[in-house]
């Protein structure tokens, strides 16, 4: 087993780093309470190659194995889980599925851009009634000539009303269940297609969460991606991907809450000493420390086993079950270390806090991971 | 447009402590980063690249098999290819030996219209390199660029002083030391870091591969020689005086003769 980074992975990292304390950090706070996307980051991630950059470099992509691309989405939550969010799922959710079920026209024309920047992408598959059942989808869509017909909503979609290009599901044939699902590309601007209620978020409140409306939205047939029936599949396949890109940003957001509480009880004096040299408080530390390295190794885990081609589902439902609770677990804490400052915005760690709850709850709950991952064991 | 880029591997100094017992300073574990004034060279080589189809920057470094790490950066930040002078003849080189040495390098790589480097390395602080590599190439210099413009084959530069600045139009080729109100360094990209390994981007030169005299170069060919080096002595912490502005003016006129200095 080897835990080294390849040089690649390493540079990565470094570049990353520099890259988030520079452009990333300085905006953290102004994006979290204005509610505002950060669009000049997305710009300068396109200029950097962060966007696609899993996608090969035939489509204009950086070719970047999936480890490089967990430490970099870990590395931008580590000061903005909003960043982090923008990234993995333009990457996951949008690069992904088309590079993997879409046809050679489809990628040129829509990987294309989203691989090297130049277009945002989002994933569609939420909907008011369909969340964890992401089986009883309530939008329709059938052939009309040479075109398809869809009508439905989707809410709570990330990068909503800022990206290009989207991969969305919609029941063509509802008798067959989730084997009457199918998945389309469609892109911002196409008639029939408008943006609903912006949600007001607890956190990544910089990241565009809103509702996709389809009314008679009409594109054309070799807009399907996948083959008509195929799109639960197409979108559980994905969502397995993104997973490893949540689990990144919690781990992130976990290891962002640890530095900073432990450069405030450092500081921090009471009763006459740092109160780092109290030993309760050195225990908390201790069990923070071994939490986000257990999450960092079961993400790292995850995202190497897709890198290798394996089977990573049930890795990867363990990696963001674990790190999202690590990053709850561990955010709390630096709330509760950091005191009454903690609870005020004069310090990042109650952002921290609120932006670690997402993790447990989007691209799968925590209780669809265990699903997954006793679904995997018991078969 | 051929741009050639000096660039040195340095010690991060930001990083760098003193070993409290023996007041000496600890170089393990510092990490080597890319000499800040030359990553300002090498970014004004890479604006060019941004603005011209035809510009090839060749980066250039002496030192030691780990600069190979600074230069992999420097492919991965968008230069086209670079050079390491690695070879034990070359070590403990001062200016003299160093200049020597890399414009020995340059007329080997020939055809170039620019040279940039940066004012000076954060190790050695002598600013000498760059002017003396100019001098051994019987290139027009200009030192301290703070602004740089190109048309037509002149090249307009900024050059800093201590109360202003001069314009001055050069032809090429010339050698330009940059300074860090240059430009902002840009990051490496993701692109960049998946092709920086790619074969033939990467070349070591040792003495074989270049004329020069042997006798010139090195520790030997070095006149001059560092006898000893030590950590001077560290302040003390200032003191800050507290009160009224008149308590405080008045302490301070009473310290100030407590030291004669006034």
């Amino acid at each position: 087993m080897d835990f080294n980074f390849t040089k690649e992975q390493e540079m990565v990292k470094k570049m990353v780093r520099a890259f988030t304390e520079t452009e990333v950090k300085p905006l953290a706070q102004e994006v979290d309470e204005t509610e505002r996307f950060p669009i000049e980051t997305v710009e300068k991630m396109k200029k950097y190659g962060i966007l696609g950059m899993c996608m090969p470099v035939q489509y204009g992509g950086a070719g970047a194995d999936e480890l490089s691309y967990a430490i970099t989405v870990e590395e931008l939550s580590r000061y903005c889980a909003t960043t982090g969010v923008i990234a993995s799922a333009h990457n996951s959710l949008a690069c992904w599925p088309i590079y993997k079920f879409g046809t050679e026209a489809q990628k040129e024309k829509y990987l294309r851009p989203l691989a090297t920047g130049e277009k945002l992408g989002a994933f569609g598959l939420t909907e008011p009634n369909a969340g964890t059942d992401a089986a009883s989808q309530q939008s329709r869509a059938y052939l009309d000539g040479d075109e398809w017909v869809i009508n439905g909503t989707k809410i709570f979609i990330t990068n909503g009303n800022q990206a290009d290009i989207y991969v969305i599901f919609a029941m063509t044939d509802p008798s067959k269940g989730t084997r009457g699902i199918t998945a389309f590309i469609i892109e911002r601007g196409m008639k029939g297609f408008t943006y609903g209620k912006i949600e007001n978020k607890m956190g990544i409140r910089g990241s565009a969460t809103t509702e996709l409306i389809f009314d008679n939205l009409r594109i054309p047939k070799e807009n399907l991606l996948g083959e008509v029936g195929k799109g639960f599949k197409i979108a559980m396949q994905t969502l397995d991907g993104g997973r490893i890109g949540i689990a990144a940003q919690a781990l992130g957001i976990a290891q962002g809450a640890l530095d900073e509480t432990v450069k405030y009880i450092k500081q921090r004096e009471q009763f006459g000493r740092p109160i780092s040299k109290f030993q309760a408080l050195q225990f908390d530390i201790a069990d923070m420390v071994t939490e986000v390295e257990a999450a960092r190794l079961l993400v790292y885990q995850a995202a190497q086993a897709k890198a290798e081609g394996k089977n990573y589902s049930k890795l990867a439902a363990i990696a963001k079950l674990f790190a999202s609770k690590a990053a709850m677990n561990v955010t709390t804490k630096a709330v509760q270390l950091h005191g009454g400052y903690g609870y005020t915005k004069d310090y990042p760690v109650e952002r921290m806090m609120r932006d670690a709850k997402i993790t447990e709850i989007y691209e799968g709950t925590s209780e669809v991971q265990r699903m997954v991952i006793a679904a995997n064991t018991l078969g | 447009m051929n741009i050639i880029v000096c660039l040195k591997q340095v010690p991060d100094t930001t990083e760098l402590k003193i070993d409290p017992v023996t007041g000496t300073l600890i170089r393990k574990g510092v990490p080597s980063i890319i000499n800040p004034d030359d990553k300002n060279a090498l970014e004004e080589a890479l604006k060019l690249k941004d603005k011209y189809e035809d510009v090839k920057i060749t980066v250039l470094s002496m030192g030691p098999a780990q600069a190979e790490e600074a230069l992999r950066e420097a492919l991965a930040m968008g230069a086209d290819d670079t050079i390491l002078l690695s070879d034990r003849a070359f070590g403990g080189a001062d200016t003299w030996a160093t200049s020597e040495t890399l414009a020995a390098a340059i007329r080997k790589i020939g055809n170039y219209d620019i040279i940039f480097a940066g004012r000076q390395a954060i190790d050695g602080d002598t600013a000498q390199v760059g002017p003396q590599i100019a001098e051994r190439l019987n290139l027009p210099q200009v030192t301290y660029v703070q602004s740089f413009d190109i048309k037509d084959g002149k090249v307009t530069v900024k050059r800093a002083l201590e109360d202003g600045y001069e314009i001055i139009e050069v032809n090429t080729p010339v050698l330009l030391t940059t300074i860090k109100e240059l430009n902002t360094p840009r990051y490496m990209s993701v692109n960049g870091i998946f092709t920086c390994y790619g074969e033939g981007k990467y070349k070591v030169w040792g003495l074989n591969d270049i004329d020069v005299d042997v006798t010139n170069i090195g520790l030997k060919g070095s006149p001059t020689q560092v006898k000893k080096s030590f950590t001077p002595e560290q302040k003390g912490a200032g003191e800050i005086l507290k009160g009224t502005t008149k308590e405080v003016t008045t302490l301070l006129v009473s310290k100030l003769k407590e030291k004669h200095l006034i």
